[in-house]
């Protein structure tokens, strides 16, 4: 089991953050974070501030509180009480030390996952208080290598994974010619115009996963979707943008993902088994661009796949054997609201289903999420240490009988595998696609 | 619009081809693609041998390739599309491949004219442009953004000029792209370099560049504007005088400026997609005038009918007096000119064509699975499985439709020219 | 002594109430004009069906998952506000007193249930504070203003439980009394207690939220 709370808190070195802390002046950090305040944020802030009375019922909502056995500093209002009441008292007379911890608790001790909003009576979304620090580590150019070279891929691509325009096209391709050698009248229709799909994706997929791309395709070809991917940037939804605080920038990201599908005239766009993405296009990155709602409607895998098996456009020739759990990612249940949803798909799929505890709304974050997989090895050791309680919750629906672990979502899926590995859980982990792929009946 | 006069503007319905009787011939065949005259129609086939080719009118190219993707009609009726064999990939046009292969290609582009075409192209690890298959002779790390002047004779695109390291966060924030303008680069590297624009004769370039990663601003040949931004988007010039405009965000909310200055004395939540009247005169956007309201401003005056989805492909008339958009409100979709929405709703709608006249207003809808042309909100009569966007007759007394029917029409593709005064009577 | 009584409860009375509606008033109506400024999500997403789901759920004794986790608290927490509106509104003494100023009267609570429900206050205080000396979670949180807002909730009860019982010196406790319950009232809008009036719009915020944009419960 992990070690104690204290040794995942010394405090990591990291580049972007011990470098991007070197060149700060104290002006310049007032300055910015009175920019910040006065022109970035309101009424929001200042109630959720004022409305706080200190009690502490949020404490149990996190689960690096409950892995840092109850550790006061890991609780919600305790990372708040670590950076933005400190900066609001001081009126952003902080030192770059200051800084420093705050970019860390707010990148790597937070998954933005709002299960405490649960637990706060006042419903304070401190998963917003902790976005404005990082907003302000952001502008003061204090943030973890790992991320901000995502968040430099993401402008310089478009994508997350540095990947090139050709490469992209080529990897469709690819996948294209594989699943022909299993289905040989499989499209992946690039650059479609009027179809009713536009299928997005994360760029760890062509980059890594490809195999998700080609089971996708084979699903959409056997349950007779129009459907389309673009061959031009747009075509990753995913944002750490979004995580950095580089908020511009994840509005650019969204506008190109969102105008590429209005491009090819979509009448929706169906994304894979991602959460963070979803976040990003179903509710912040619209947002900033004054999208109340996503432009288009935004379908995430597990509501496609529910209404494929409901339509019966797919049907599943045997249903997997093993025993599953399901875990909720927090950007998709408490974000969309699809933890239903995914037991109908999952039911339908597979022969037993055994419920971890807790679960729905109330499942704990796998640690990976909101950004914080995605600062890198420095910080594995931290995500791994602040989910212990996920390693117990698994342990035990493992002893209730559960072997596969189903993650809807990439950075869960991540996450979990080094929770699983880490506490010697030996569990199977997998997506709902997978599965899916591996069920369904195919034309012979 | 080019040269449509050469077209068959008689009034009449022409069958042009079967396309359920190549579904009989062929074991693949792709969707299809119409000519802006509407006198072919062509879908990316494969033969049993698996051997790609095109069947155009009935009729295979002579020539058959690996692979081919990206089918397309240029405006002068060309068909176009890029071809792989042996592993390298070229242009192939109405069948015939150019001479220069590369390892792959991508992002076509076609100039409004047709005459020009460009590519990017892939070699070796390098990325560069070819235009009507004339490589440029600099090559680059990466490539995006492939843009083409107005004539299509000037290229340029977003270009990676120093290699940085997966992970070196210091050495990408100096700025390692610029921006190559017919095969040569600008003087300055940016952190970034996005959306380009042409001057009207193709000699001037402007791009969005971020100077840092929190200095946005507009960089024109090279040079940014002094002023910097908290984001821009588009940069567009004056066709007429040659100034440079774009929409730029300032505290949090959205104006217009011209080479650095804001124009437009409100604010919006967001704009975008501006475009000048074809006498420059007129400034046209897409804005939020408030959060999750969509219209569209014209020289800084939102029309009051709000949409609250959506509003997209904003277009001015020929004279320059009116503009139209797509909007969408509550997942229906209506078009709308000078600030009055059409009553009809549609599943989807496509960007609405004004007559030469200015007077009329066209567009390719959709509801229930079946598309129409609409003239001034008003529906022609037939109905088609499959159709392609009105184009109206240079006097503007006629319409082309061209369309693949329903029903007993099934896979039939039509060329049907209709007399505008048939449709008000 | 008759002087300052005569000044507590005539002219502070009157600047006690116009402090605590005008700054409660004030803060409502500021934060709302800050909001249209500057956080135009919070009127665009505001869903009353939603946002009084939340609220109804958060306002009934072991609605939320997390009141089920901490019994003691809910129990305290609830037995406490109950107590803590209902004693001052519906005590028979101040209900004399606004029968014999203005000749308006309304039902009121039996003097030993008020009692019983004042010591309810002063007891919640008392778990309130050793809840801050002794949890590590909230003692972290804990600065000495929070001691201070205990006390200034506490203070009216032990003074009015003080002078109804007529214990020694009860005159003057009556005056700090009423002097206590001054600065509470006045206290409300310009500290944390703010809580009372943000709380419908706090919750009710991430109730429309959860609700209508996420689909999902947040109790």
């Amino acid at each position: 089991m992990a070690g104690p709370a204290s040794e995942s808190n010394k405090g990591t070195i990291d580049e972007g953050i011990e470098k991007g802390a070197e060149k700060l002046e104290p002006d310049r950090i007032e300055q910015v974070i009175n920019n910040v305040l006065k022109n970035e944020t309101g009424a929001r802030l200042k109630v959720y501030v004022d409305t706080c009375v200190h009690c502490g019922l949020c404490s149990e909502g996190c689960h690096y509180y409950l892995s840092h056995d109850n550790d006061p500093r890991f609780s919600p209002a305790g990372k708040v009480k670590q950076t933005m009441w400190e900066i609001l008292d001081k009126k952003g007379k902080v030192s770059p030390e200051f800084i420093k911890r705050a970019s860390e608790i707010a990148s790597t001790e937070c998954n933005l996952c709002r299960r405490c909003a649960m637990y706060c009576p006042f419903g304070i979304d401190i998963a917003y208080i902790i976005s404005v620090v990082r907003r302000i580590c952001h502008l003061l150019g204090v943030t973890p290598l790992y991320i901000q070279d995502t968040a430099h891929s993401h402008s310089a691509t478009l994508n997350q994974m540095w990947v090139k325009d050709n490469e992209w096209i080529d990897t469709l391709m690819w996948q294209e010619e594989e699943a022909q050698e299993e289905m040989p009248s499989l499209r992946i229709p690039l650059e479609k115009e009027g179809a009713e799909v536009f299928y997005s994706v994360i760029a760890p997929e062509p980059k890594f996963r490809a195999q998700l791309i080609y089971q996708t395709a084979v699903i959409m070809n056997v349950a007779g979707i129009d459907w389309t991917m673009p061959a031009t940037p747009g075509w990753d939804n995913s944002d750490m943008c979004m995580y950095t605080g580089d908020l511009e920038m994840m509005g650019r990201l969204k506008k190109e993902h969102f105008e590429t599908a209005m491009r090819l005239k979509a009448k929706k766009i169906v994304m894979g088994e991602c959460g963070h993405a979803f976040r990003s296009v179903y509710d912040t990155g619209n947002r900033w661009l004054g999208w109340k709602m996503p432009p288009l409607p935004m379908v995430h895998a597990i509501e496609f796949y529910y209404e494929l098996l409901r339509q019966g456009k797919i049907k599943i020739a045997g249903k997997y054997e093993t025993p599953v759990t399901f875990h909720d990612p927090c950007n998709i249940v408490r974000g969309r609201g699809l933890h239903e949803m995914g037991r109908y798909v999952t039911e339908e799929i597979c022969n037993e289903l055994i419920e971890m505890h807790p679960n729905r709304e109330h499942n704990y974050c796998c640690c990976a999420g909101g950004g914080v997989v995605n600062c890198g090895p420095p910080f594995k050791m931290k995500r791994i240490d602040g989910n212990r309680v996920k390693a117990e919750q698994l342990f035990a629906a493992k002893a209730r009988g559960a072997k596969t672990i189903i993650a809807p979502c990439h950075n869960c899926h991540s996450g979990l595998e080094d929770i699983v590995q880490h506490y010697g859980l030996n569990m199977e982990i997998k997506f709902l696609g997978d599965i899916i792929y591996e069920t369904m009946e195919k034309p012979e | 619009m080019f040269n449509d006069t050469s077209w068959d503007w008689d009034i009449g319905r022409r069958l042009i081809a079967d396309t359920d009787e190549w579904k009989d011939r062929f074991e693949w065949i792709e969707e299809p693609y119409v000519s802006p005259d509407g006198e072919k129609i062509a879908a990316i086939i494969r033969n049993e041998d698996a051997e790609f080719s095109v069947c155009e009118n009935g009729t295979t190219w002579e020539n058959t390739f690996d692979k081919i993707w990206r089918l397309r009609f240029c405006p002068d009726n060309r068909l176009t599309g890029l071809v792989s064999d042996m592993g390298e990939w070229t242009v192939a046009v109405d069948g015939a491949a150019w001479e220069n292969r590369y390892e792959f290609m991508w992002d076509p582009r076609i100039s409004p004219d047709g005459m020009n075409i460009a590519a990017a192209a892939q070699k070796g690890m390098r990325c560069l442009p070819v235009v009507n298959d004339v490589p440029w002779e600099t090559d680059f790390l990466s490539m995006t953004n492939l843009t083409q002047g107005q004539d299509g004779k000037n290229v340029a695109a977003v270009v990676q000029t120093i290699q940085v390291s997966e992970g070196d966060i210091f050495k990408f924030q100096e700025g390692c792209y610029s921006l190559a303008v017919d095969g040569k680069v600008w003087d300055r590297n940016f952190v970034n370099v996005w959306n380009i624009g042409f001057s009207q004769d193709g000699t001037q370039v402007a791009a969005e560049v971020r100077t840092s990663l929190y200095d946005y601003t507009i960089a024109v040949n090279g040079v940014p504007w002094n002023e910097t931004f908290n984001s821009v988007w588009k940069p567009q010039f004056n066709p007429e005088d040659g100034s440079v405009t774009a929409p730029v965000r300032i505290g949090g909310t959205w104006t217009l400026a011209r080479n650095g200055i804001p124009i437009w004395d409100r604010k919006f939540v967001q704009l975008w997609h501006h475009i000048y009247s074809p006498d420059g005169k007129k400034l046209a956007a897409i804005v939020a005038p408030e959060f999750g309201q969509w219209t569209v401003a014209v020289d800084g005056k939102p029309w009051h009918r709000i949409f609250g989805d959506l509003v997209t492909d904003a277009v001015f008339s020929p004279d320059g007096n009116r503009v139209a958009c797509i909007g969408k409100t509550d997942g229906a979709w209506k078009i709308a000119v000078d600030g009055i929405a059409w009553n009809e709703s549609f599943d989807m709608v496509w960007q609405p064509v004004f007559s030469p006249d200015s007077r009329h207003l066209a567009a390719k809808t959709e509801k229930n699975g079946s598309f129409a042309v609409y003239v001034d909100g008003q529906p022609l009569k037939e109905s088609f499985g499959a159709l392609w966007n009105p184009a109206f007759s240079p006097d503007g007394e006629k319409i082309l439709v061209r369309g693949i029917g329903n029903g007993a029409d099934k896979g039939k593709y039509w060329r049907h020219v209709i007399s505008l005064n048939d449709i008000a009577s | 002594m008759h002087g300052i009584y005569n000044f507590v409860s005539g002219p502070l009375v009157w600047v006690s109430f116009i402090l605590f509606i005008g700054g409660s008033l004030y803060r409502l109506i500021s934060m709302a004009k800050l909001a249209n400024e500057k956080d135009q999500t919070v009127y665009a997403y505001m869903d009353f069906h939603y946002a009084f789901r939340s609220i109804f759920h958060w306002i009934i004794p072991f609605g939320a998952e997390n009141m089920r986790k901490h019994p003691v608290m809910t129990l305290v927490t609830f037995a406490f506000h109950i107590s803590l509106l209902g004693v001052p509104l519906f005590l028979c003494a101040h209900i004399i007193l606004v029968k014999e100023a203005y000749d308006i009267s309304w039902w009121f609570l039996s003097d030993s249930l008020a009692d019983a429900m004042t010591l309810i206050v002063i007891a919640s205080c008392v778990f309130f504070a050793v809840r801050r000396r002794v949890l590590p979670e909230v003692r972290f949180l804990t600065s000495p203003s929070d001691f201070i807002i205990i006390a200034i909730v506490a203070a009216p009860f032990i003074t009015g439980f003080w002078t109804y019982h007529q214990w020694i010196g009860y005159r003057i406790v009556g005056i700090l009394h009423i002097l206590s319950g001054e600065i509470m009232l006045v206290a409300i809008p310009f500290t944390r207690l703010s809580h009372a009036f943000f709380f419908p719009f706090t919750r009710g915020y991430m109730g429309s939220e959860f609700g209508a944009v996420r689909h999902a419960k947040d109790w």
